[in-house]
């Protein structure tokens, strides 16, 4: 539904009183919808038009669990922006989740196949895990289906596919070497359909919120990177966006756990952190509603929403101009004030050779 | 972690042990309380039959088991009527097809809309209370913060980068939240409901033994008389005596699982020595059957001297109990009391229900107690968080092996290690889902879930919740599959258990 600005707040109005009847606070609403301009990185005019498409639709969403731990599953139940309750009792229809829906076997199967069927073209399928491609898939089998051919139904007869969580968008670290099970991502598993990677380990349920809201919004994807991830959330590096940024630039950095600048919060890139080849929205959302992110904890990032950071971004704790595959920094011995503006330099070479790259999307690959 | 901390003889900071303790302990009150109400409730309440309820009625009712301030008339009817619009609008979501109005639901509306209002407040709840773990571990799943020798989180009440009062403050804050849903409403609705199911108290036994590693250590984890709860087991129901754990005597079997060991499946290993060699004999897929003659599993079947052992909170509740830990004595007897039944009763479906909400008031009672440990500590001026000496791993022996164990919410988990030359030489995860989800050893002992529903009743073979209820009150970590087939080898109905 497409409207001007000067009906929206009329619109805006009516949504509210449909909300009331759904038993939603306009205050509650209020905060939802101004959190995910935010989020989306939208002016203030827009967040009536979020209120909008939220109030107005309820659409179908089914939620597959192939080769994972449930930990994206467990990170939905996190969600505040809308409330998990929110989002199974108002917002959308999850139509089937393995580990939430009531039924169970047959009746469950029903439920995914009766939105398969009756939705076609019409639902969102969400996916977490990673396919095992090796050996007839095998490895991973739901009612004697094999996870890719059920995703070949599923995510073939969906609107769209939000792959998330490392291992539906990657492969994770099932697909890690030596991958014993042919473990791929959603995208290479089924070809060709839409997909929108929100990978992390696990992902954020706000960018899984956010997404959503801004299909419904926009009637269209965000805008993704070569890797389709959102750029409203994978479109920065985490290094630029630091709290301990300030650090790195003054040369002051952990060396030990619970030494006094780790207890002071220096930066972490001695101690192995992956920020700097990282992109992610962790510094400005954080998880838990805000409470923390790695590198606030302590910990350097991993880069779990890297391609294949297991592989390629190990050992963790060893800092990264010796990480195989990224010789980009030989003189990080030396690091200090007088040199963190060129080891910065470096790092933000590699940064622009993926920046540019979205083209190869067209093409097919990846 | 612990099992490399182990194999190097590492001890972790006493701070470190604290934080370690708070992430596990509020996630056994957040699990638990998340299994309870949105993994297994609605296996005993119908939320459709929520509709005819009385509001005012359920409101007495809440009121006659609890203080819980949410128990007004006007509360359970704005509950009501929210479900009300909901089922009008016409998408029932994760509630479609499910067996509402089978007889085996035995509540009267009113207590299922009491606890389908409990289902929602603990939706919001367990997102709130999980941030103890979010601050310590710095995200909820997953916490990135263990590292071998201690924690990575700072501690420094002169640091506003590091655990400080404030983080103290936040930290009690919601460990009261925690406790009083807890005390004032998960409690009291298994007490609540229960009545209406003792015939559960006869159902879903198991194998009758049962293992704990122990958990919650008072100093070192090495120090295995010092667990909050402790290390033990039980054999044969047998509550007089505690049996000591020796993890030499922990194997795994293949026989009935796809994985083949190099000196013939039939033997035994040691996780030490143990072998994931996978080779797949089932049938390609699509199919509808496994021949459980021959393999069946992805899972390994663990034992401990040869014997099939339940884990989990009945395995930890039933060892705390039977080894004299006050609290958890005085909290299972009381339930026991309330319930009119005896000990023996704990041995069931429903027993294990019980002994998850015992475990979860005990557990919450014990994070305030952590968290002042914590905040002591930072007084005298201990802020150290991690062990750093054996941290390069060039100051390891050339040789080493250890193992460690820890009590995950759903049970035992212990994880072997072998390093050589600084690298990882063997590593062998025994999970509670192996435990309690084994298929058949080379014997043919089944494994608990298996065992447990051995004389289940089931009224209606289309519908068989009699079956959910028993495999959900173990808390599975995945779906797994059980087939009703009746006395001529036809399939009635098949129930993938999620």
């Amino acid at each position: 539904m497409k409207f001007t600005s000067d009906d929206s707040l009329d619109k805006f109005a009516e949504s509210l009183e449909s909300l009331k009847k759904k038993g939603i606070s306009r205050r509650d609403f209020m905060k939802f919808c101004t959190a995910m301009a935010a989020i989306l990185s939208l002016p203030a005019s827009f967040i009536p038009r979020i209120a909008e498409a939220v109030a107005t639709k309820k659409p179908y969403l089914v939620w597959l669990e192939f080769q994972d731990c449930a930990g994206d599953t467990e990170s939905a139940l996190r969600a505040s922006k809308p409330t998990f309750a929110q989002i199974v009792l108002d917002v959308f229809s999850l139509e089937y989740h393995e580990t939430i829906m009531a039924p169970s076997g047959k009746s469950a199967e029903k439920s995914l196949q009766d939105v398969v069927k009756n939705q076609k073209g019409n639902y969102f399928a969400i996916i977490e895990g990673a396919i095992p491609m090796k050996d007839n898939g095998v490895y991973c089998c739901v009612g004697g289906r094999s996870a890719l051919d059920i995703a070949r139904e599923v995510c073939g007869n969906a609107l769209a596919t939000i792959a998330v969580g490392s291992c539906a968008t990657w492969g994770g670290i099932a697909s890690a070497k030596p991958n014993p099970t042919g473990a791929v991502s959603v995208e290479k598993a089924v070809p060709g359909i839409t997909v929108v990677n929100l990978p992390g380990c696990p992902m954020n349920v706000e960018n899984l919120t956010a997404t959503i809201v801004h299909y419904l919004t926009f009637g269209s994807l965000p805008n993704m990177d070569s890797h389709n991830r959102p750029l409203f959330a994978h479109g920065k590096r985490i290094h630029d966006n630091c709290e301990r940024r300030s650090h790195f630039d003054a040369g002051q950095f952990v060396r030990q756990w619970g030494d006094e600048g780790h207890r002071k919060g220096w930066c972490l890139y001695e101690m192995g952190c992956k920020g700097p080849e990282a992109f992610f929205n962790c510094p400005s959302v954080k998880y838990n509603e805000g409470t923390s992110w790695p590198v606030q904890g302590g910990h350097g990032c991993i880069a779990c929403a890297a391609d294949h950071n297991w592989d390629l971004m190990t050992p963790f704790y060893r800092r990264l101009p010796v990480v195989p595959g990224f010789g980009v920094e030989s003189t990080a011995d030396k690091i200090g004030a007088g040199l963190a503006a060129a080891t910065a330099a470096g790092i933000l070479i590699h940064g622009v050779g993926r920046l540019i790259s979205p083209k190869k999307k067209e093409e097919g690959g990846e | 972690m612990r099992a490399v901390e182990n194999a190097l003889g590492i001890t972790i900071p006493d701070n470190a042990r604290i934080i370690r303790n708070l992430i596990s302990g509020i996630q056994y009150v957040q699990d638990h309380v998340v299994h309870f109400y949105h993994l297994h409730a609605l296996d005993w309440v119908d939320i459709v039959s929520t509709l005819k309820a009385d509001p005012s009625k359920t409101s007495s009712l809440a009121q006659s088991i609890s203080d819980w301030q949410k128990s007004s008339t006007s509360y359970f009817k704005g509950v009501q009527d929210k479900l009300k619009a909901f089922v009008d609008r016409g998408q029932l979501g994760p509630f479609s097809n499910a067996y509402w109005g089978h007889p085996a639901y035995k509540l009267p509306p009113e207590a299922n809309l009491m606890a389908v209002a409990h289902y929602l407040e603990a939706l919001d709840w367990q997102r709130d209370v999980i941030k103890i773990q979010a601050l310590l571990g710095a995200k909820n799943p997953h916490a990135q913060t263990y590292i071998v020798g201690g924690m990575s989180i700072p501690v420094d009440p002169d640091s506003q980068n590091a655990l400080n009062a404030g983080s103290i403050a936040f930290m009690n804050g919601l460990a009261q939240k925690a406790k009083d849903f807890v005390e004032k409403v998960y409690i009291p609705d298994i007490l609540a409901i229960a009545p209406f199911y003792l015939d559960w108290a006869g159902y879903g036994a198991g194998v009758g033994n049962f293992l704990s590693y122990g958990q919650f250590p008072h100093d070192t984890v090495s120090n295995t008389d010092n667990l909050y709860l402790p290390r033990g087991i039980i054999l044969n129901k047998n509550l007089s005596k505690v049996h000591p754990v020796d993890h030499q005597k922990i194997t795994e079997h293949v026989t009935h699982s796809w994985y083949e060991y190099s000196d013939g499946n039939d033997k035994a290993k040691h996780p030490w020595d143990g072998e994931t060699n996978y080779k797949y004999t089932g049938p390609k897929p699509p199919y509808e059957f496994l021949d459980t003659d021959e393999k069946y599993s992805w899972i390994k079947a663990p034992r401990y001297d040869n014997k099939s052992m339940e884990v989990g909170p009945l395995a930890r509740m039933l060892v705390a109990y039977a080894s004299g830990h006050k609290r958890v004595q005085e909290v299972v007897n009381s339930v026991l009391k309330k319930l009119g039944v005896g000990p023996a009763a704990l041995f069931s479906t429903l027993g294990r229900i019980a002994a998850r909400g015992i475990e979860t008031l005990v557990i919450a009672e014990q994070i305030p107690v952590w968290i002042d440990q914590l905040a002591r500590n930072m007084d005298k001026g201990d802020l150290k968080i991690h062990y750093g000496e054996k941290w390069d791993p060039s100051e390891w022996p050339s040789e080493a092996q250890g193992y460690g164990f820890y009590e995950a919410p759903r049970g035992s988990l212990g994880h072997w290690v072998k390093i050589k030359n600084q690298k990882i030489q063997n590593y062998q995860c025994v999970v509670p889902g192996t435990w309690n989800g084994s298929p058949r050893d080379a014997q043919g002992q089944r494994g608990p879930y298996e065992e447990a529903l051995i004389g289940t009743p089931v009224a209606n073979p289309e519908q068989p919740i009699e079956i959910l209820r028993t495999v959900h009150s173990f808390d599975p970590c995945m779906a797994c599959a059980v087939h009703v087939i009746d006395i001529h080898g036809t399939e009635v109905t098949r129930i993938k258990v999620v």
